[in-house]
């Protein structure tokens, strides 16, 4: 896996009903052994919460999984949820059981990169790096 | 015990020349728990006790499974999960698989529904009809089982926290399709714990829900003895990716739990204990699988027999529910998910399943289509009628490995129940975290693997191939949340307003008090109270479990 | 934003205003030194920094949750700061501990930031107290740090409370046998959580004693607490006596005595932070055989200065 050498902060948050945490917690996990400081917020929280506590927390990057079907209202609303917090700096990422025909509205909303199953680990970390240099050289 | 010497000269000529001029595939072979798994069994590696470890098909300790003519008697109960959009939708889909042949109904809630909340509740914003039925009120539930003859069909609903309010709709149903309530065969999910732990739909704290679910007990075994009270499930807990053992150990941690509460509240061992099911995942290890499915039998039996001194047969008799693995479906290449449905449902026959739900191949994609849902049902089919492996009862039982396997099981799900209840019991290990931790652990483990590539999925880490384009798949209109929402504000005006204020606020006097609450809770569906007031009025009472 | 923007978002209490803050010292950027040194003196010695602690498993964070909730209930603006540890070996953390808070996730006036480790000794002790004194600057009137009362940096950040709270709970086992020597000889408040489980009244009584054996000894006000934190029982009891401790501290200057006491170890932790990366090059220069007595070259290094 590969190494970060900044310590960047990032949330990974699950937005909406669904409790399926497995794939959230794989990918907390997963950065922090990639040297991320990873606020983890749990299941069943809405896209405010989400935004309250990445705008709290100073992230850098914030992602969310869903796997109960509701991306293409949630992942957006966290995005508007940043925006008015003034945050709207921060990107989000998503990933669940997205069907490939969703990514594009996903991407049109404002979330940077779309994660479905099977993506490789690696290139989810690789992408949170890159959002998270993005950000902060913004 | 010494060494066999045959089996030491064995190992020290022909197997030793063989590893030197073709070495294994691998240094070490490990199952999904991260155990090593032996090169070949022998007859050494078995408690040889007969009669104490196997028994008899239909006799303690039910290794061999719960009835004596199994399969040849009946087959399984071919039960498959389905239910989405709004009960109109679902009630079709459910006539659609009677026709073709299933046995029972299995009805999937939205999760609105299933953590208690109203189609036009804020939480409820884009999740309503997305995996599973939206039910709101009775209203709801007249639809979902119009022409459907509640006497005839046994009806599995995946319902925890609001178990009760779902189970009170369905026996008001039945009454008014002029069904007696002791006509009515089916399961209730109604395990809060492993929500706690594994899937998410808690409402109440832990303490609360024990009592709502020995509410249950306690009603239903004087009102709908034909149902099964709860399905104590494993299924999630494998799903959230703990291994094999953990899976069995966690699920009977559970059990334990609600058999002591009910015993604390009163109530009679053998009253009780003969109506609480089961539910397991079957995985794609396939003689793992069937050693798990053996050995928690045996493990059930024991601990009620021992532990709880259930004296009535049907009391140890640990009946179970399959479903195949969920977790082991790919994006990828879908149609190889059907041949490891395949696997894993026979696991669950070889294993005495009572009933099984097989997956759809595009479930990874989204809901499945008419057409995948047909041929899941199909693997089931052709499994009973064409295999043969239903035609003689447990036929791997004295394989050497099948056993060693299920002994091994056994005992390491029974050091780990000991644990838990060493560490203060399940409901402290769940608010601590402990399982939760321990699940994750194995989960990250075997996830890690993949990645690795130490760990082959087919289609996903090796042999891929350039995906041609995605079948289409199946999704729910968002009109449909729009229509429930509206459906509702009539109920809310043509029912008698007083009468559900009057209801719900029995209800309230007797969540705070100690009466049962199944009674009340019947009562105010009966006036159409939804469910969202209904859990509104325990929440003020209960308050709310946080993660 | 540059640091006027910093400090008058501190003033208007805008949390995008007091993370950035935080972070910023966190980091040990160079604009943190303009926001520190203008932070608001009488707001940070108002404020009321509790420290709560214990072994994993103990309910730190669902008790914390409580009392946020019942300070909030007073209208108190509250401060939170999880601590968790870094892995020694990528670096990396989960900073888990805000689940238990999300309930106030969305109320402006509830400040929570997670913090990790980060493997330093000096620098997180620096860092949580520059993040207290940011917190107490923007109107924070009590200000919690969370963390596991394990290892020497944990008892250093310790220190930087006021008051100390060690939360223990029944069934925990060896953990608590490990922190006997420490923590308990320091926490002025036992707080027995899950005080309705089995084992919590011979715990009590245990604390009790360790309370009287150190109240003999006259080593201050030491009470003990009994919680049921999942369920909000004895959080009011708790917190009357933690402010019956903070009233009594206050008059006989104990607070004080605290405070300079933790003053002198941030200065201390800087001053060694600060001075790290010269005697690595004096080190390195002195002698290049790396051999002989370290304390003795130690003692010429230090001649040198």
């Amino acid at each position: 896996m590969a190494e970060t050498t900044h310590r960047y902060r990032v949330l990974i948050g699950k937005p909406g009903l669904d409790g399926h945490d497995r794939g959230a917690k794989f990918i907390a996990r997963a950065l922090r052994d990639a040297g991320f400081e990873v606020v983890y917020t749990g299941i069943r929280r809405t896209p405010e919460e989400i935004a309250a506590a990445a705008v709290q927390e100073d992230v850098s990057a914030v992602g969310l999984s869903s796997l109960s079907g509701a991306h293409l209202r949630l992942f957006p609303a966290v995005v508007d949820a940043l925006g008015k917090s003034g945050a709207g700096d921060i990107p989000v990422l998503g990933g669940g059981v997205i069907p490939d025909e969703d990514i594009s509205h996903l991407k049109q909303a404002g979330i940077v990169e779309v994660f479905t199953p099977g993506t490789p680990v690696d290139q989810i970390i690789q992408a949170f790096q890159q959002a998270c240099e993005a950000h902060q050289g913004s | 015990m010494g060494k066999n010497p045959e089996l030491q000269a064995w190992e020290e000529s022909e197997l030793r020349k063989s590893l030197e001029r073709f070495p294994e595939r691998k240094e070490n072979f490990t199952n999904h728990g991260g155990d090593e798994v032996p090169r070949v069994a022998f007859p050494e590696d078995i408690d040889d006790d007969y009669l104490e470890n196997l028994g008899f098909p239909g006799k303690y300790p039910y290794t061999r499974g719960v009835q004596p003519t199994m399969y040849r008697g009946r087959f399984w109960t071919m039960r498959q999960y389905a239910g989405f959009s709004n009960a109109a939708e679902s009630n079709k889909r459910f006539r659609y698989l009677l026709d073709q042949g299933t046995t029972g109904l299995s009805i999937a809630f939205d999760l609105p529904t299933q953590i208690g909340y109203d189609s036009d509740d804020s939480m409820s914003t884009g999740e309503v009809g997305k995996v599973g039925v939206a039910i709101d009120s009775l209203a709801d539930m007249e639809v979902l089982f119009d022409q459907i003859p509640l006497d005839k069909v046994s009806t599995s609903m995946t319902i925890n926290s609001p178990a009760a309010v779902l189970l009170a709709m369905y026996v008001a149903v039945a009454e008014k399709q002029g069904v007696s309530p002791g006509a009515l065969k089916g399961t209730i999910q109604n395990d809060v714990l492993k929500e706690y732990v594994a899937r998410g739909t808690y409402i109440f704290p832990p303490k609360q829900s024990l009592r709502i679910i020995t509410n249950i007990f306690q009603w239903c075994s004087q009102n709908i003895p034909g149902f099964n009270t709860i399905s104590i499930s494993g299924y999630h807990i494998r799903e959230a990716g703990s291994s094999a053992a953990q899976e069995v150990a966690f699920t009977l941690a559970n059990a334990i739990t609600y058999v002591q509460a009910a015993l604390d509240a009163g109530l009679e061992i053998d009253v009780f204990a003969k109506r609480l099911s089961f539910f397991f995942n079957a995985s794609s290890d396939l003689l793992e699988e069937v050693a798990k499915f053996r050995a928690a039998r045996r493990m059930w039996a024991r601990i009620m027999k021992d532990r709880f001194g259930a004296t009535n047969p049907a009391s140890q008799m640990l009946r179970f529910h399959t479903q195949t693995a969920g977790n082991t479906l790919t994006a990828q290449q879908i149609d190889n998910n059907i041949i490891r449905v395949t696997i894993q449902a026979l696991s669950a026959v070889l294993g005495g399943t009572q009933s099984l739900h097989t997956n759809s191949r595009d479930e990874a994609l989204s809901l499945p289509t008419e057409e995948s849902v047909r041929t899941a049902l199909r693997t089931q089919q052709v499994i009973a009628h064409e295999s043969g492996v239903a035609n003689t009862i447990d036929p791997l039982a004295g394989s050497y490995f099948i056993e060693e396997q299920t002994d091994r099981i056994e005992k390491e799900a029974t050091d780990l129940i000991a644990k838990v209840e060493n560490a203060g019991g399940v409901v402290s290990c769940i608010e601590e975290g402990f399982i939760q931790r321990q699940i994750e652990n194995a989960a990250y483990e075997y996830q890690k693997e993949i990645e690795s590539g130490d760990r082959i999925i087919v289609g996903v880490n090796k042999f891929q191939v350039e995906e041609e384009v995605k079948p289409p798949v199946l999704r729910v209109d968002p009109i449909v949340e729009k229509m429930q929402v509206e459906k509702l504000a009539e109920v809310k005006r043509n029912r008698g307003n007083e009468k559900v204020a009057a209801a719900l606020d029995g209800l309230k006097k007797a969540a705070a008090g100690d009466d049962n609450l199944m009674p009340l809770i019947l009562e105010a569906v009966k006036e159409y109270a939804t469910l969202g007031e209904i859990c509104n009025v325990l929440r003020t009472i209960f308050g709310e479990y946080k993660d | 934003m540059n640091s006027d923007h910093l400090l008058q978002g501190l003033k208007e209490r805008d949390p995008r205003a007091v993370a950035k803050a935080i972070s910023l010292v966190e980091n040990g950027d160079p604009l943190a030194d303009s926001i520190l040194a203008s932070l608001d003196e009488s707001l940070i010695d108002q404020a009321l920094v509790l420290g709560i602690t214990g072994p994993p498993g103990a309910g730190k964070s669902t008790l914390t949750n409580q009392i946020i909730s019942y300070f909030r209930s007073q209208g108190k603006r509250i401060g939170v700061i999880a601590i968790d540890p870094s892995s020694p070996i990528s670096g990396g953390a989960i900073l888990g501990d805000r689940i238990r808070m999300m309930q106030h996730a969305l109320d402006n006036d509830v400040v929570v930031r997670s913090m990790a480790t980060r493997g330093r000794l000096g620098g997180l002790c620096a860092a949580t107290g520059a993040a207290v004194r940011i917190m107490a600057s923007s109107g924070c009137s009590h200000i919690i740090i969370e963390t596991v009362g394990v290892g020497q940096s944990e008892m250093d950040i310790i220190r930087l409370a006021d008051i100390t709270a060690l939360v223990l709970a029944p069934g925990l086992g060896d953990d608590i046998q490990a922190m006997k020597a420490g923590l308990l000889e320091v926490a002025d408040l036992l707080v027995v959580n899950k005080a309705d489980c089995a084992g919590a009244e011979t715990l009590a009584m245990d604390m009790e004693a360790v309370a009287r054996e150190r109240r003999e000894k006259n080593e201050g006000v030491i009470e003990v607490c009994m919680t049921v934190a999942s369920e909000g029982k004895g959080i009011k009891d708790m917190l009357h006596v933690v402010a019956k401790i903070d009233e009594e501290y206050r008059q006989s200057g104990e607070i004080m005595k605290r405070r300079m006491k933790s003053h002198d170890l941030e200065v201390l932790d800087w001053a060694v932070e600060l001075i790290k990366p010269k005697f690595l090059k004096m080190i390195a220069e002195s002698d290049t055989s790396r051999k002989g007595d370290p304390r003795m070259k130690a003692v010429e290094i230090l001649k040198k200065l």
